[in-house]
Order: structure tokens, then sequence, then C-alpha cells
């Protein structure tokens, strides 16, 4: 069901970061000023200008795909909760290093989505969201993760993964997801 | 005693009013629970209303049931269609029960114009207690039945009626979101904004010119602020973190709101046009639902600063002075102020059910008005007569309308699509 928007979303995150790689602010980064290089010479334009495109293809494959891969290795895993908390578990502890891992290494910027089970006040469940988004948040900062990087907003019971009311779905539902921009 | 009234409704009527219409959801009024002390009342068909294109007198009753004060009696078949007061004969109505009974004539004018005349009396004894006529096109026969079942309410009950106001909801209808206006009865809804990303949390400026709501379409949640003449809408507030809950004040230059600046959900006092934002809550719990009260002196907001979520009024003088008001249940969310101010309308969680209750703010006394599984966003009617709230029913969300003053309940029956976060409008300018 969900299949589209996690494709769509995870293009949308590839040519985002491609594009905060290629940001000429960066360009300090060694890990980054190749693809600035390779991004303003494939152009007409600056490297400021191309910085603006996130559509520009980036010549430099080996950079792309290792951030590609490193990108794969963190799409998708989200972060649950338990009924009414929201600490994070031991069992979810390394979903939030793995992240924290890719934000340090490749920069870019992350909004922690927060989500609940489709039980009580909309606008209730969003503070609740809200609340386990910053917990990641807090979590990621804690393993270094710079503050501007992250962004913590909720979605409250608006975007339930599981839309059945068994306590499976309750507890699809209680999470945190990671949009990367 | 006889008064004559003379109502002339010309062209341009409801102009102002409506945006082109997008979209129809037409809900049907379905009538939930029973009532002893009802008024009984009678309502004739129009002579010639056969005319119309659409029925008057079934809308007037409809109207005037959801309210939960009529008792609605139908005469018996045959019945002879009064034309004039001197025509009327009380009799067979003294003997069925009715205390009065609604009697007209449709009349046929130049230039396409209809003339609606009507009568309302009381036959024990009898006395006339409102005599109107309309001149209308048929485009208006809508809005002349709401506004005849205005007329007779506040002619047989003798306090302010409530059609003419409007109700707004969101209708999800698979992904898509749809921000909709419509009649007091679901009927006409127009849609304000369409979105392929959720809609939530719509609050009407006190004037009824402009919907807040808070949309996800930025991936985040962002407050709008939307004319709904123009269709024009602006960023209320784009701030880091989520922003939603935006409440008016009475005034209508203030907006609450919530913001998570602080990493925790605060209530936030911001201008309007988007300037001037001050802090209003302070604490290290979730602040949220904030809603002015109707002197604008205080606003009522949720808070689980004891543990779960409860209700709290602080005043807007500065003091911080807090005052928790809901001790009852663990879970107390979404008030609502009655329009006098003395009550507060919120939702309680009681053994994994939500139920809309109704709290006298002065005794603390609450009682539950709703009685489904998933009762929410309870909203007053501007008149504070009834209470309306999105409620999901075999997992489909439809919408009620629950008197204040007497048992039972109106079923604004849904014919697509999951309906949430009604708000009751004010009264149409």
């Amino acid at each position: 069901m969900k299949v589209l928007p996690f494709v769509v979303a995870a293009a949308a995150v590839l040519l985002s970061a491609c594009a905060s790689t290629s940001n000429p602010a960066d360009s300090a980064n060694a890990g980054n000023t190749a693809i600035v290089s390779g991004n303003s010479g494939s152009t007409t334009g600056s490297a400021g200008s191309s910085s603006l495109n996130p559509a520009q293809p980036l010549p430099q494959v080996d950079a792309a795909g290792a951030e590609a891969a490193a990108y794969a290795g963190v799409n998708g895993k989200s972060v649950f909760f338990d009924f009414d908390q929201f600490a994070i578990k031991d069992e979810y502890k390394s979903v939030v290093e793995a992240h924290a891992a890719y934000l340090g290494k490749y920069k870019g910027h992350v909004l922690v989505q927060g989500n609940t089970d489709v039980r009580g006040s909309r606008e209730y469940n969003l503070a609740l969201g809200q609340r386990r988004a910053e917990s990641v948040k807090q979590s990621l900062e804690v393993l270094g993760v710079k503050p501007e990087q992250v962004e913590a907003v909720s979605f409250g019971m608006e975007k339930p993964r599981a839309s059945g009311t068994a306590d499976s779905d309750h507890a699809q539902n209680r999470r945190a997801d990671f949009a990367y921009q | 005693m006889h008064r004559l009234i003379a109502y002339c409704w010309r062209v341009l009527l409801l102009a102002m009013m409506l945006a082109a219409p997008l979209a129809r959801a037409d809900l049907t009024v379905d009538i939930v629970g029973g009532g002893s002390s009802r008024y009984p009342l009678t309502i004739l068909p129009m002579q010639n209303e056969e005319w119309l294109p659409e029925a008057v007198t079934q809308t007037v009753k409809s109207d005037l049931a959801m309210t939960g004060l009529f008792g609605l009696l139908e005469p018996p078949g045959g019945t002879a269609l009064p034309a004039s007061p001197q025509a009327f004969d009380p009799a067979p109505w003294q003997q069925n029960g009715s205390r009065a009974v609604l009697y007209g004539k449709v009349s046929k004018l130049e230039g396409g114009l209809l003339r609606l005349t009507f009568w309302a009396e009381t036959v024990n004894p009898r006395e006339q207690k409102l005599a109107a006529e309309f001149d209308v096109h048929s485009s208006q026969l809508r809005d002349v039945a709401h506004r005849i079942a205005d007329m007779v309410y506040e002619a047989l009950l003798g306090s302010k009626s409530l059609f003419a106001s409007r109700i707004a909801f969101v209708v999800q209808k698979g992904k898509e979101s749809r921000l909709q206006v419509a009649d007091v009865d679901g009927r006409r809804a127009q849609t304000v904004l369409r979105s392929a990303e959720p809609i939530i949390s719509p609050a009407w400026s006190p004037d009824g010119s402009r919907l807040a709501y808070v949309s996800f379409e930025n991936k985040k949640p962002v407050i709008y602020v939307q004319d709904l003449a123009t269709g024009q809408r602006r960023l209320l507030a784009n701030f880091k973190g989520s922003n939603s809950a935006p409440t008016w004040s009475p005034d209508g230059r203030k907006l609450a709101i919530v913001l998570t600046l602080s990493g925790n959900s605060q209530v936030y006092i911001i201008n309007a046009d988007g300037t001037g934002l001050s802090r209003f809550s302070y604490s290290d719990a979730i602040d949220t639902e904030p809603v002015f009260s109707p002197d604008g002196r205080q606003i009522a907001f949720v808070s689980d600063r004891s543990g779960g979520p409860q209700i709290y009024i602080q005043p807007l003088d500065g003091s911080k002075t807090v005052r928790r008001v809901t001790f009852q249940g663990v879970y107390n969310v979404s008030p609502a102020f009655s329009p006098d101010g003395r009550q507060l309308a919120y939702v309680r969680r009681e053994g994994g059910r939500f139920k809309v209750m109704l709290q006298d703010l002065a005794t603390g006394d609450a009682r539950m008005i709703s009685n489904s599984a998933f009762d929410e966003s309870p909203s007053f009617a501007p008149n504070g007569k009834m209470v309306l709230y999105a409620s999901d029913e075999g997992g489909r969300s439809v919408l009620y309308a629950a008197s204040t003053q007497h048992p039972g309940r109106v079923k604004l029956g849904v014919l697509e699509g999951q309906v949430q976060d009604a708000a009751w409008g004010p009264f149409n300018p």
C-alpha cells in the first residue's frame, strides 16, 4: 500500500541529498568537493546555480553510488514505540545509530516524523507524535548529529501505516519515520 | 395580536456566501434517540408546493427535527391545505396533539419569481405566531427553507435559531483530503481545499469569512488561513517543528496556535496577519488544543502536565495562574466553550471509548451527550443549543449533532468518504 510514496520519497531524497552535497558551502568537506566540481564542470552555469537544481545529473557515479548505497541502508528504517511511550527501545537503538552515522557522513537534513496510532484526539496525538520525534532527534544529537540537520515534526494519527484496529496495526503506527531532504 | 412580517428576498441573496461549487458530498439527516418534551408541531405542505423544483417544507421539517426540540406530527392523507388564515381550521390539530401548525401557499409572479407565503399558528388558543412572504427565484429555495425554519424556531421557542450558519469538516476519500463547508444539515457542501496530504483542525474566524487549518502538504504540519469568498490563502505559521491547533480570538485579531519551538508542544498567540508571536503556556509537558473563552479573557487547553491529558484554563492577563477543570477520567481532550462561556464540551476516553462530555464550568458537573465508540472534535452551534461532533461508526466516520438540552442526536449520514474534524461556524453575516 505504501510502496509508491516510499519510492517517490526515496527518489526525492536521493535527488535532494545529491543537491545538498553539491552545495558550495560544503566544498570545504573533502568528501563533497568532487561532486561540486563535477557538477559545475558539466553545466554552463556556476557551481552555485547547479547546486540550486536538484535534478542535475551527477557524473561522479562512485561517490553518488556510495551515498546511494549508504542511503539504501537507512531508507525506510523506522523506530517503533510502545503504547503511550516515547522512549526509544533497545531494539531500535541501532536504527537511530544508522541514521546518525549516515547524517554524520553525508550531512544533509532529515525530517523526523513522529506518528501515533489512530485513536483519540487528532491534535493531542499530533503532540504525542511530536514527543516521539523529539525523542529521536535528541538521540541523534547525542550521537553527534548537528541540531540544524534534524527537524522533529509530527503527523500524529494522520499517516497510519496500518489501517486496521488490531494491536499489531496500532503497533505499526506508533513510530518515527526519517524523511531526508 | 396578529402580526404580519413580510420578507421579500430578492435576487442577490447568496452571492457573497459561497464560492463556486467544486464538489458535493450531501449528507442526510437521521434522527437518533427520543425526547418527550419536544414542541408538537404539524407542518402542512404548502398549497401548490408541487410547482417548486424542491420540496421546501421537507427541508423545514428536517431542519426543525434536527434541532431535537420539535416533535413533528404527520397530517393524515387528504388533509385540506389552507391557503390563508381565514381558511385555516384549528379543530383537527387541537385533536391530534399539535400545539402549532405551519401552513402556506405558493404563487407564481411575473419574471419567474415565486411567492412563498406562510403562517404559523398555535391552535389552543388560536394565535398567529408568524406570517411571512418570500419572493424568490427557484435557485434560492433552500436558503428560504432554512430561513423559514429559523423563523418558526424563533417564533415558537422564543430563542435564537441556528440555521443561518454553516459547518466545516474534512472528508477523507482515498488518499485525498477535502476541506468542505456546508449548510448546517450537511447539504450543499463546497470544497474549500483539496489535498493529497491530510488536512486537520479547521477553525472558523469569528466573522465566518475565513478558515484557519493545519495542512500536511509540506511534509510537516503548517497553519494556513484561507478566505472563503476568494479562496485565497496564506501561511499563518510555518515555524521549525510542528505548527497546529489554530483557534481564533473572539475579536478575530489573534489566533492561539501550538508550536514546538521549545522541543515540546506549547500554546502561542499570534496576530491574524502572522506577526507578533508570543508564548502563552509554559510547561515541560504537552500543551495543545487551545480555545479562547467567548469573552476573550482566558484560554482552555489540554495538557498532560499531571500525567494524562486534562483540560486547564489560564487567563490571558499574563498571570499564568492555571486552573485544572477536568478531574474525572484519565483522558480529557478537545475542549470547546459554549457561546455563553458557561459550559465546556470535550472528549473523554473511558474504557477504550471516546465520548463527548458537556460540563458546567460553575459546578463541575459533566454528562455524556454522545453514545458511539469514537467521538471527536465537539463544537457548539452559535446559539449554544447543539454540539456537532464527528464519530466513527463501523469503520466509517459520520457527523452527529447532539442537543445540549434534551437527550437525542441527529446523524448527518455521509454518502461517501470519511468525515472528520467538524467545526460549527458562527452566524452568517
